[in-house]
């Protein structure tokens, strides 16, 4: 049961969490475009974006204090695929204009058939690459 | 506004550890459909987008969000070719490492250098394409 209440429970939240920033900001929680916005020199929502993700940190880091065996994972890639992997979501998402939170939490919730091409989209690419490595691998 | 940026990051940040999106291997297992599939993470999206889909129905009816000046709801509509390719990249990377930006940030909080090294290539990511946008006009 467990393995399926905590995904509710966590999916709940990142719901709530999304819909306190279109409920207070007006804002679409999508995080590959808040990281984007750190980069942009231009960006007026800078230190929105870099509050956003000291919370993720924060979130994060109040996990590990306080129920430390949720990340009782550990990162097996190497670092060079990590670096690969890291590049191509990098610049995917932007392309893209979004990724899991953007394109999949919120823009399904709103019912944009632009975000549901998106979603099918990087989860079949996703099931693909998952499938295919272990074939070659 | 900073501190409602805070607030959803710290709820974002503990829905996904949760959730168990930030373990490469349970997603990975999540994409495996051909393989062992693990199903559990269909409740993660299933969870937030039930949760948005009612809260959004309300909050569509507001004319000014609580704190700000108005709703910057997404506008486009068109289903071009940057979206399809932009989404294909980011799901082969994503099954390739197991990992999406979200949880990539907050991996950083195990102070595994291999976090880092993701997080950091991901803004490498970022950057190169604000490189090739502006460099070809997309």
């Amino acid at each position: 049961m467990n393995n399926i209440l905590y995904p509710l429970a966590g999916g709940l939240l990142i719901g709530l969490a999304s819909t306190v920033l279109m409920l207070f900001a007006g804002k679409i929680a999508g995080i590959s475009g808040i990281l984007a916005k750190i980069l942009d020199p231009l960006s007026i929502n800078k230190s929105m974006s870099i509050f956003f993700v000291l919370g993720l940190l924060l979130g994060g880091t109040f996990m590990k204090v306080f129920f430390s065996s949720f990340f009782s994972y550990g990162l097996d890639s190497s670092y060079v695929r990590l670096a690969i992997a890291g590049i191509i979501v990098g610049f995917g998402t932007q392309l893209g204009s979004g990724c899991t939170s953007g394109h999949g939490v919120c823009g399904l919730a709103r019912l944009s058939v632009r975000s549901l091409v998106a979603t099918l989209t990087f989860i079949s690419f996703g099931i693909l690459t998952v499938y295919c490595l272990k074939v070659l691998l | 506004m900073n501190l409602t940026f805070l607030v959803s990051g710290i709820l974002f940040g503990i829905g996904l550890v949760m959730s168990g999106m930030t373990n490469p291997q349970k997603v990975i297992g999540f994409l495996d459909v051909f393989g062992s599939w693990d199903y559990a993470l269909v409740f993660v999206m299933g969870g937030a987008v039930f949760f948005n889909l009612v809260s959004f129905k309300f909050i569509k009816k507001l004319n000014r969000p609580k704190l700000g000046s108005s709703f910057s709801w997404p506008t486009k509509k068109d289903i071009d070719k940057n979206l399809i390719i932009g989404s294909a990249l980011f799901g082969i990377g994503w099954g390739i490492s197991g990992i999406c930006p979200g949880p990539g940030i907050v991996n950083l909080v195990t102070l595994d250098l291999k976090a880092l090294v993701f997080v950091v290539f991901l803004f490498i990511g970022i950057y190169i394409f604000k490189m090739v946008k502006s460099a070809f006009n997309l």
